[in-house]
């Protein structure tokens, strides 16, 4: 993400090919991005039944090297870093002693001693000072953001795509593995990773390459419709998948438990910030619990939304809005254990009317395998 | 791109006033600010609206908007085809996507409205921002 700072706002190396391909640009955290470039329906479901290509290079990325990498990460991250063998990569938090995410990331293990943290945009500074301020065992690690732009290629036809640029064996890329690769000329690391629920891959490379890759990627894509995509069918599709968002789901004073993402708390793997606060609660049970609900009467749920259940207020929403390939109004609202339960019937708070919602499975979308 | 015979708000509405009945709509500009739009909340035929206050709400993908009378008067007719496709305030903003008709009960307020050349100047200062 290499960064221009003329008006306030940050701007990705793409933000001129963003604007003069008709993109509509808005400030997402400090970032001016774009949010959608066809309209965020038509951009939904091009990833679900085709593919898109989106700039994601807000993103960040920390590196942690060195003999005490592992060590060093095992200690402040959720999930069981021991377990990656290079070129995995790992969904995982960033924790605080209460149990709640200091952010969610994705670890890559490039080599024996070496890692490779993307973390949230809005997050990257608060994630690298808290790291450093941690590093007690003297790893190497260093704020790699601005050396890197990322591009996420979303979609069942990704790989058909991808494949017209790179000699890179990418049937032999397992999901949630990653690679060193040439890509449409351009030296970086290839990850089969995404935030759409669809297969897909996220390319990290020097940002002087990111115009060169981007039109590339686009025109090997033209047959298959490859769709340029912004923000806007990024939150949709994360949302359908059921995937949290930091600052929506996740946040200090949430702890993973209640974000249903006790799969990446790995609580024997040894001490790490947060474990006990997380082990206790593990045993005494969550204060709140994140739910999956559909609209049933005309109406969208948007975030901070009051939930009720039998005439009390039970909890809000954190996520809400049209899902483009179910063609339903769903949501994700954190509600009072004892409200959690499949099939419950709610209400949501719409500018103080309520309207008829039911809790659903999670997640609301998973591609057809 | 905007029609003369309409007369328009800052909050990107049009207005056309035919012998004291208003019909009213969002302009080809606040659809695209918009996007996809998704759901629309409008009064009922009766209802009264006032100058100013909210009419109503228009929904697209990724946030709520709301729409603001222009003018003082009753809900005459209610474009019924909008809760079964709001999409159509994207393609027609300026034709079948009207919202509602209002009878004026004071055709004076519409003596502030924005003329169709006030309008483009206006929606050309707001996107040099």
């Amino acid at each position: 993400m290499a960064t221009l700072e003329e008006h306030g706002a940050k701007r990705t190396t793409l933000y001129a090919v963003h604007k003069a391909a008709g993109a509509k640009m808005a400030e997402f955290g400090a970032w001016e991005m774009p949010i959608e470039y066809a309209g965020i329906t038509q951009e939904h479901l091009a990833v679900r039944n085709s593919a898109a290509l989106f700039d994601v290079s807000h993103m960040g990325e920390i590196s942690v090297c060195g003999p005490r990498a592992l060590a060093l990460l095992q200690g402040l991250t959720s999930n069981d870093v021991a377990r990656l063998k290079i070129f995995q990569a790992q969904y995982t938090a960033l924790t605080y002693p209460q149990g709640s995410a200091v952010d969610d990331c994705v670890v890559h293990r490039l080599d024996e001693d070496k890692y490779f943290i993307c973390v949230n945009a809005a997050n990257t500074q608060k994630d690298y000072d808290w790291i450093v301020e941690h590093n007690a065992v003297g790893a190497e690690v260093r704020d790699v953001s601005s050396e890197y732009s990322q591009l996420a290629l979303q979609g069942p036809r990704a790989m058909a795509i991808l494949a017209n640029v790179t000699d890179f064996n990418l049937a032999s890329l397992r999901y949630y593995w990653c690679g060193y690769a040439q890509c449409c000329g351009v030296q970086g690391l290839l990850a089969r990773t995404g935030y759409t629920g669809e297969d897909g891959f996220e390319f990290y490379f020097p940002p002087q390459g990111s115009a060169r890759v981007w039109n590339a990627l686009l025109e090997a894509g033209r047959k298959e419709k490859l769709q340029p995509a912004g923000l806007g069918a990024r939150n949709t599709l994360r949302l359908e998948a059921g995937y949290p968002l930091y600052g929506h789901e996740l946040d200090e004073d949430t702890t993973l438990l209640e974000a249903n993402l006790g799969w990446i708390c790995k609580l024997d793997k040894g001490e790490f910030v947060g474990r006990s606060a997380l082990e206790k609660q593990r045993q005494l049970g969550v204060r709140k619990k994140l739910v999956g609900f559909e609209m049933l009467d005309p109406g969208i749920a948007r975030d901070g939304y009051p939930v009720w259940v039998e005439g009390k207020k039970v909890g809000r929403v954190t996520s809400g809005s049209p899902a483009p390939f179910l063609k339903k109004n769903i949501g994700l609202a954190f509600v009072s254990p004892a409200a959690a339960e499949t099939g419950r019937e709610m209400t949501i708070e719409i500018r103080a009317r309520q309207v008829r919602a039911r809790q659903v499975p999670l997640p609301f979308y998973k591609r057809p395998k | 791109m905007y029609p003369e015979e309409f007369q328009y708000t800052k909050d990107h509405e049009w207005l056309r006033v035919d012998e004291g009945i208003g019909t009213l709509g969002i302009t080809e500009h606040a659809q695209k600010e918009l996007g996809d739009v998704v759901y629309v909340e409008l009064p009922k035929v009766g209802d009264p609206v006032t100058a100013s206050e909210t009419l109503g709400t228009v929904e697209s993908v990724k946030a709520v908007s709301e729409v603001y009378s222009p003018v003082t008067g009753e809900v005459l007719a209610v474009n019924d085809k909008l809760q079964n496709h709001p999409e159509l305030l994207n393609s027609d903003p300026h034709g079948s996507a009207w919202l509602v008709q209002i009878r004026l009960s004071d055709p004076k307020e519409i003596e502030k409205l924005m003329s169709a050349e006030e309008y483009e100047a206006y929606v050309r200062e707001d996107k040099a921002h």
